[in-house]
């Protein structure tokens, strides 16, 4: 149990993948315009990385290894993920037309999100057991789904605030994520990795 | 090499065969009424009725805000399709929102065009070529017969042609 919390803590905070070790922007600037958006892109990407980190810790210790092919880590991956997030598609797209639409190409993107390979390779890496793993997916799940859905709360607010011309639009909020990713510099040290 | 390729092969094959799958067994789920508007619609985006597109137009519909008769494209079709599906009453197609149909389709008059792109970027399904200071031409197949190119051309070189059908082109 205690694995549990320190594994998902130390992913979702003290490394959080789009603050911390900076992977996943693209979404991240993208996607979260709304709220709304940013939390089912959130809820999606959080499904397919779960999901991505198990699938990928099984092919890598029960087909990969056995067969000595640890060279074709990236592309299996690659092909793993591709199918998630492919699923992950049509699931939002049968179930709830209206998020489709939000989130247009961001949803087929999470494929190129390089979160999403990063915590499958990170896995194999750190050699964790398949409880880890999935840990570690879900915990940087949680912290992307964190960051991303306050990131655009805070860019809700920063449209009806009397920005300077000069920083209008991107700048500001690249400075906001700049200001969020030290203070989440404050967690390190918090669970020893 | 050989069991490279063999391993790669089943993965793509599992990973293809469990997507096929899900296609089959998960149901679209058709009781949003939205989307059952939208699929009645001619979905080519013109924008004539007053919405930003067919969705834009499906959702005011559903809510009750707008009237079916507002889609010059659909024609008086559509608008008894919308009747049928909506149990509302069958009215006549508004004429007041255009002339935009599928029985014509745009000309570009190539001696007055000046090359400057901006129909280009007006047309919905992308059936105009071109590059800027090029000769712009019109797709015929993929000319949905909109209209949204006249207003942004700046010499007026675009007119509307009814559409030659198959025996008389």
């Amino acid at each position: 149990m205690e694995l549990f919390f320190t594994t998902i803590l130390a992913a979702a905070l003290v490394n959080n993948f789009v603050l911390v070790q900076f992977l996943g922007l693209c979404p991240f600037m993208g996607a979260s315009r709304q709220v709304e958006g940013a939390l089912g892109l959130s809820l999606a990407t959080g499904f397919v990385l779960t999901l991505s980190a198990a699938l990928s810790h099984i092919i890598q210790g029960w087909i990969l290894e056995p067969l000595s092919l640890e060279y074709l880590r990236l592309t299996s991956f690659m092909l793993i993920i591709g199918g998630a997030v492919q699923a992950t598609e049509l699931m939002v797209r049968r179930m709830n037309a209206t998020l489709h639409a939000v989130l247009g190409i961001y949803l087929p993107l999470i494929a190129s999100n390089c979160a999403v390979l990063g915590v499958a390779l990170l896995n194999t890496n750190s050699s964790r057991s398949l409880f880890e793993a999935i840990c570690y997916g879900a915990g940087a799940a949680l912290g992307f789904g964190l960051v991303l859905t306050t990131f655009g709360a805070l860019r809700a607010r920063l449209e009806t605030n009397d920005v300077p011309q000069a920083f209008r639009g991107n700048a500001i909020a690249l400075i906001t994520a700049g200001i969020m990713s030290l203070a989440f510099l404050g967690f390190t040290g918090l669970v020893r990795t | 090499m050989l069991t490279a390729a063999a391993t790669l092969a089943l993965i793509a094959a599992v990973v293809g065969g469990l997507l096929w799958l899900a296609d089959r067994r998960v149901p679209q789920r058709s009781a949003d009424p939205v989307h059952r508007i939208e699929a009645l619609l001619p979905r080519i985006q013109c924008g004539q009725c007053g919405f930003a597109g067919c969705l834009a137009y499906a959702k005011a519909i559903a809510d009750g805000g707008a009237a079916i008769n507002l889609c010059p494209p659909g024609g008086q079709e559509t608008v008894d399709q919308l009747a049928i599906l909506l149990g509302r009453e069958r009215l006549a197609l508004d004429e007041h929102r255009g002339s935009a149909s599928l029985a014509q389709i745009a000309l570009i008059d190539e001696a007055v065009c000046i090359g400057c792109n901006l129909c280009l970027r007006a047309c919905p399904v992308d059936a105009i070529i071109g590059a800027p200071q090029f000769m712009h031409t019109v797709i015929a197949d993929e000319c949905t017969g909109c209209e949204l190119c006249l207003a942004p051309c700046p010499v007026d070189c675009i007119s509307m042609r009814p559409r030659l059908s198959e025996a008389n082109a």
